[in-house]
């Protein structure tokens, strides 16, 4: 049967519930807090090395770019839409089913994935290429440590230490401001849309943690532990009527304040009826490179506005 | 006494029938969110014509109950019934009792379908009046059966239900293949394929009920006049043609009747496994083996069981859903041992 084919084939696939979809979508500009990008730094970042690099990963390519490594960058996979210059658009390689021959024929020195799926890593060393994996990022201090890695082997350490620097002092400014706002309220809730078939995410996910520290609560916390990319019932959003609702699938699949409040039944819900729907891109909200500063800053104005 | 006769003749479809009241009441009545489940079946005799009282359900209740949970226990009752009649007349047609309505290839078509819609930018069709995904999975299943038909009628040299069965085999797996393949190169849209390949009633909307509804009534409609055709083919091909029947013909009909109804339901609900198996053969343990009464029980029988079936995702895993899928699945194994082991005891 197909189904269960493909169950096996999604099964392996597991870790995608972090992975994002489609081109990269302008969103709505930030108002009042002003927006600090990490990822377009300029000034100092070290002088680098001639290491080739094949980046497979959509957030270790922008972290790389970001660290000023760029150059060193001989090719992506199919998903790394950003920055542009990347060229993720017109790749043919994949990062789930990574063709190794293909890549090999580029001769890197160093292949980047966030997870392995297969032996890839085996069959690279036979070729005598080296891998970095950087995991989905499960807090911010580890991205953190993915950035500083990635500085040390393309040899541009003060980059990443910029960035670095920059992300927490953005994000701490950000976390300030909004708790300033928030003085003694209770806090505040969010369902947190991942597509159109109502998966969301607990407060333990990496994008959990960062609403958690803008003061907010999953109306998904509750779930069963090891359930944190859960599929809600939709009774349960409506009842919880969330103070936000955050899209994270604008792109994938073309949801927007508008489309939410035409659900049947959710008309009356505080978030539509407040207008407190906020739009992201889903390719920044699904990834932990230095555009998470990017996306608490839309969160932080959606919040700081109401 | 005449009606006495009558009764035990036929007590098994108003049976059916009442089973299938109480389930849509109590689907209606439970959930993770609204009124108290006691509450809720005294406003729908409220909502009656004619009858007034104060039930004790809020407006916004209400309304959670009649755009939310409504819609869903609607929709289950018409996949249900459409996959069961199916299944059951699929089962006679081919008289292969281990039959199901995905059999001839319209599932695997469908998931093609609605693959090729989530990765050919499903962000542009939004602002189409016409969503093109059920439109899509429809054709796709309608495609797969048709072609299962063409192949399996061309090369088999008597036309036997066999040859037919093995080129639905043969379609799946290429439209199995297909759909593996194009979801290969669009690894990005595999959380969406995957959900709406385990079925989809929890999304549920009336918008999706009047969808269906139309095709399921023809199909069933269809089905259900050539109940005791479906009888005479139980005899085999040959010797139906000897009484007279036109076996391709009505081989044909019913196929193309069984096959636009689970294409149609399909394409909004997505693969809800084991329901056009196991309703049938629970019917016919009841109510014996003549497709005068299976095919109408069936119907009444899967629209109750699929409702009932539903239940359970809503509320096991509160907050979170547990597909339909899952749950008719995990039901359904169990039940289908249990029915192996029945007959072999009653051989």
């Amino acid at each position: 049967m197909s189904k269960k084919k493909l169950l096996i084939a999604l099964g392996v696939l597991g870790s995608l519930g972090l992975v994002a979809c489609g081109d990269n979508k302008e969103v709505a500009p930030n108002a009042q807090i002003s927006g600090t990008s990490c990822s377009e730094l300029s000034g100092d970042m070290g002088s680098g090395n001639d290491l080739k690099i094949i980046s497979l990963s959509p957030t270790a390519t922008e972290m790389v770019y970001a660290i000023g490594a760029g150059e060193q960058v001989i090719g992506v996979d199919n998903m790394s839409n950003y920055p542009e210059a990347a060229g993720g658009a017109e790749s043919k390689l994949s990062g789930f089913e990574p063709n190794v021959e293909a890549i090999a024929g580029m001769e890197p020195d160093v292949v980047l994935i966030s997870y392995d799926p297969g032996d890839l890593e085996v069959q690279l060393e036979g070729l005598g290429i080296d891998t970095w994996t950087g995991y989905a990022a499960m807090t911010l201090d580890e991205s953190y440590t993915q950035l500083a890695e990635l500085g040390a082997l393309t040899g541009h350490e003060s980059g990443a230490a910029t960035v670095i620097e920059c992300m927490k002092t953005a994000i701490s400014a950000i976390t300030e401001t909004v708790q300033e706002m928030q003085a003694d309220d209770d806090a505040a809730s969010y369902y947190y849309e991942l597509d159109d078939t109502y998966y969301s995410v607990t407060s333990n996910t990496f994008v959990g943690q960062l609403m958690s520290s803008l003061g907010l609560v999953s109306i998904a916390d509750g779930v069963a532990e090891g359930n944190d990319y859960p599929q809600l019932n939709i009774e349960t959003i409506v009842s919880s009527d969330p103070d936000y609702i955050f899209l994270a699938d604008t792109i994938c699949c073309a949801q927007t304040a508008e489309t939410v409040a035409a659900r049947p039944g959710w008309s009356e819900m505080t978030a539509v009826v407040e207008n407190r729907i906020v739009e992201l891109d889903d390719d920044i909200a699904s990834r932990w490179g230095p555009r998470v500063v990017d996306l608490l800053t839309t969160v932080a104005n959606a919040i700081s506005s109401n | 006494m005449v009606t006495t006769a009558i009764f035990q003749r036929h007590w098994r479809l108003p049976a059916a029938m009442l089973v299938l009241l109480v389930a849509v009441v109590v689907g209606a009545s439970i959930g993770p969110a609204g009124p108290p489940a006691w509450r809720v079946p005294l406003e729908l005799i409220n909502r009656l014509p004619l009858i007034s009282f104060d039930s004790g359900v809020t407006s916004t209740e209400w309304n959670l109950i009649w755009q939310i949970r409504m819609p869903r226990v609607v929709l289950a009752g018409l996949v249900g019934a459409m996959l069961s009649t199916a299944g059951a007349a699929y089962q006679g047609v081919f008289r292969n009792p281990l039959i199901d309505p995905y059999l001839l290839g319209v599932a695997a078509g469908a998931g093609l379908g609605a693959t090729i819609v989530f990765t050919v930018n499903r962000a542009g069709t939004s602002s189409w009046i016409v969503d093109p995904l059920p439109l899509t999975a429809f054709v796709g299943g309608l495609g797969a059966v048709a072609l299962t038909y063409l192949v399996g009628t061309a090369f088999g040299a008597n036309r036997s239900s066999a040859t037919l069965v093995l080129a639905g085999v043969a379609v799946t797996s290429l439209a199995t293949a297909l759909q593996t393949f194009i979801l290969q190169r669009n690894t990005d849209v595999v959380r969406q394929v995957y959900s709406w390949i385990l079925g989809r009633l929890s999304s549920a909307t009336w918008s999706d009920v009047r969808l269906v509804i139309p095709y399921v009534i023809l199909s069933l409609g269809a089905l259900l006049i050539h109940r005791r055709l479906l009888d005479v083919l139980r005899v085999g091909d040959d010797e139906a043609k000897a009484l007279g029947v036109n076996v391709d013909r009505v081989r044909l009909i019913v196929v193309l009747a069984a096959t636009l109804g689970t294409a149609a339901v399909v394409a909004v609900s997505g693969l809800i496994g084991f329901v056009g198996i196991i309703v049938p053969h629970a019917v016919r343990l009841v109510a014996g083996a003549s497709y005068r009464v299976v095919l109408p029980v069936s119907l009444v029988a899967g629209a109750a069981f699929l409702i009932l079936a539903d239940i359970p995702g809503r509320i096991l895993d509160n907050p979170a859903e547990t597909p339909i899928g899952v749950v008719t699945a995990f039901l359904g194994a169990p039940f289908f041992l249990l029915i192996l082991r029945t007959r072999q005891v009653a051989e």
